[in-house]
């Protein structure tokens, strides 16, 4: 209370090796813990980056990815013709009924193979996603065995480049262009025309479907009328980017599940450090503590003294370690989407929820160090204390 | 007049693993005001003892203390820490200054808890530092200076509130001759120009000599 801060944080520097390697302790543990919370927020972030608000995707009633859905030729045409959904201005509807499949690559650099998802679309597939563009060469040609790779999957597997062509589905597909798609997990996609990679698939039916609605208040209006069509009954519909949310929380749930287990362990560790290092403080001062008290500062002045010491330790590694992880941003990991079953590519992506919780974290640890020998402190008696000289 | 400090048939034992060891036996004996008193004893005789108990540091099992017309045994804790900030001045004899403090820091201490502004408090810090000699040496930290520097910088700690009696615990016990010498005549200034009321335990006669009133105890009880 009236003991000053200087007091608190001279003291620390007084001990600065022990300081700086309990902050080292508990900044380690704050890195992890960010490290992870940042990871399944990019994961989560590019996946619905992936979707629109006014988008809506048609899917397999309870069909956890598009890979196990069906949507037939009759119920696509149905469902194109619903007045919620955007016309273009030829009067065609802004839907793209797609198929998807996934095939195996070789990854640069390695031998190994990788999972990709292929992407059959239709012409307006590109329109209804404009984060999507081109940004070399050109999309592919309708009614051909064109292709065009997403940026991260021209950077991770080997033969995609323009001009070089892919084998699946018994044919050999042509590159001719690359799109990038802001980060989503388009990027990590490979495209072409839906009924040609039908016809290689063998496939009757579309997985799902991508829509426009004419605005984004006009979605319940539409699941209305799906739920009231009998032919639609084994079909749902979503908003776009609840639907990329909800494929990715398997994957985020997992990383932070496993990362949070990882952390609290350490995080064990961080507390007994900072608590060793409080109570060799206290003990250290006892005579100084026994004077404070002589001199009429209470007990509650000594225990906020010492806890404002063990906060002032772990705010400062918690800082340091928040500060380390967030030069994770400029890594992109790449790893099995388990909603998808393809790989995605993905970053660390720091949001400021992650970054209060991570301080808080480390504060918290400070606190539970620091308390118990913070208590022993207030609760010295004068006279013991004193006579420590 | 009345005495600033009176106490009455004090009693006060320690206990060691269940076993009773009487300090301080049926005590009486009356501090007047503006008196520089030389408490003297062999070690382990109890002094250290009584005077924590009249600085109220530690309590009694029986008996008055009356400060000023505060029994002060009778007060809470809370209320003693108070007490003590506004009416005692400590003066040890290993300074216990706060090493990561600077001189007019640790000066500072006492006033942090009274209501006075930044400013007042530099003012009183300086003067009480002025007196002791030691202007010059206000952002020195207890490590630059002497032995005798660091004591004279307690005690500027121990009058910088104005206190209603200072309590000095052994005060040369760890001094040279010479630093020794320094500090007692401080104490003796403080006594005869300021008028501070100075209750001294030693066990060196050289340094009782200084005080006006000599009291001797002997196995916890005043000859
Ligand atoms: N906190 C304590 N616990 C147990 N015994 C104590 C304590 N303080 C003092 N004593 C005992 O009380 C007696 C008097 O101590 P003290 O007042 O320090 O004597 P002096 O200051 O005259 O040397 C000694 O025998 C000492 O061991
Ligand atoms: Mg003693």
């Amino acid at each position: 209370m009236k003991i000053p801060l200087s007091y608190s944080y001279r003291n620390l520097w007084q001990r600065r090796l022990t300081s700086v390697l309990t902050m080292g302790g508990i900044g380690l543990v704050v890195f992890v813990f960010a490290a992870v919370l940042m990871l399944a927020n990019g994961l989560r972030e590019t996946l619905v980056a992936t979707g629109r608000e006014d988008n809506v995707v048609v899917v397999r009633k309870s069909a956890q990815s598009e890979m196990m859905s069906a949507v037939s030729r009759e119920s696509a045409s149905v469902i194109a013709s619903f007045p919620e959904v955007e016309t273009m201005a030829s009067g065609t509807a802004l839907s793209s009924s797609e198929v998807s499949v996934i095939i195996n690559l070789l990854k640069i650099g390695s031998n190994d193979m990788g999972n990709v998802t292929v992407r059959g679309v239709a012409p307006e597939g590109l329109m209804i996603r404009p984060q999507v563009r081109i940004v070399e060469g050109r999309s592919f040609q309708t009614g051909t065995s064109e292709i065009i790779v997403g940026a991260s999957i021209h950077g991770r597997f080997q033969g995609c480049s323009i001009g070089q062509t892919l084998r699946f589905g018994g044919r050999d597909w042509t590159i001719t262009g690359v799109f990038d798609g802001q980060k989503s997990g388009y990027d990590s996609e490979v495209w072409g025309d839906s009924d040609q990679l039908m016809q290689a698939f063998n496939r009757p039916v579309f997985s799902s479907m991508a829509l426009r609605l004419r605005s984004v208040g006009d979605f319940d209006a539409f699941k209305a009328r799906m739920a009231s069509e009998p032919r639609l009954q084994q079909l749902e519909t979503k908003r776009e980017k609840l639907f990329f949310a909800e494929q990715s929380e398997t994957m985020a749930a997992f990383i932070r599940i496993l990362g949070l287990v990882i952390t609290i362990i350490f995080s064990f560790g961080a507390v007994i450090g900072a608590m060793i290092t409080m109570y060799a403080s206290v003990a250290n001062r006892t005579a100084e503590i026994g004077t404070l008290r002589a001199l009429g500062f209470k007990r509650r002045s000594i225990l906020s003294a010492f806890l404002f010491e063990a906060l002032f330790l772990s705010g400062i590694g918690g800082g340091v370690g928040l500060l380390l992880s967030s030069g994770l941003q400029f890594i992109t990991i790449s790893t099995i989407n388990f909603g998808s079953f393809s790989e995605v590519a993905f970053g660390f992506t720091l949001s400021p929820s992650i970054a209060l919780n991570s301080m808080l974290f480390s504060l918290f640890m400070g606190v539970v160090g620091g308390f118990i020998p913070a208590v022993r402190a207030s609760r010295m008696n004068i006279i013991t204390a004193l006579r420590s000289t | 007049m009345e005495p600033i400090i009176a106490i009455r048939d004090l009693s006060k034992s320690y206990y060691r693993e269940s076993l009773e060891i009487p300090v301080l036996q049926n005590i009486s004996m009356d501090i007047a005001r503006g008196e520089f008193l030389a408490l003297m004893g062999p070690s382990g005789s109890g002094k250290t003892t009584l005077l924590n108990l009249i600085a109220g540091i530690d309590r009694p099992d029986a008996g008055s203390i009356l400060v000023n017309g505060t029994d002060v045994p009778t007060l809470n804790e809370s209320e003693l820490a108070e007490w003590r900030a506004q009416n005692v001045g400590f003066v040890f004899q290993f300074y216990n200054l706060l090493p990561v403090l600077t001189a007019f820091e640790n000066v500072e201490l006492p006033l942090l808890l009274t209501p006075l502004t930044k400013k007042q408090r530099r003012e009183h810090v300086e003067a009480a530092l002025g007196v002791v000699g030691l202007g010059d040496r206000m952002n020195h930290t207890p490590k630059q200076l002497s032995g005798g520097q660091e004591q004279r910088v307690a005690i500027a700690r121990a009058i910088v509130t104005d206190p209603t009696i200072i309590v000095a615990d052994e005060p040369t016990g760890d001094l040279d001759k010479r630093s020794a010498e320094e500090i007692l005549a401080l104490l003796e200034r403080l006594n005869s120009a300021f008028e501070k009321t100075i209750v001294m335990v030693t066990h060196d006669p050289r340094a009782a000599d200084r005080a006006h009133v000599q009291r001797h105890l002997e196995k916890g009880e005043l000859l």
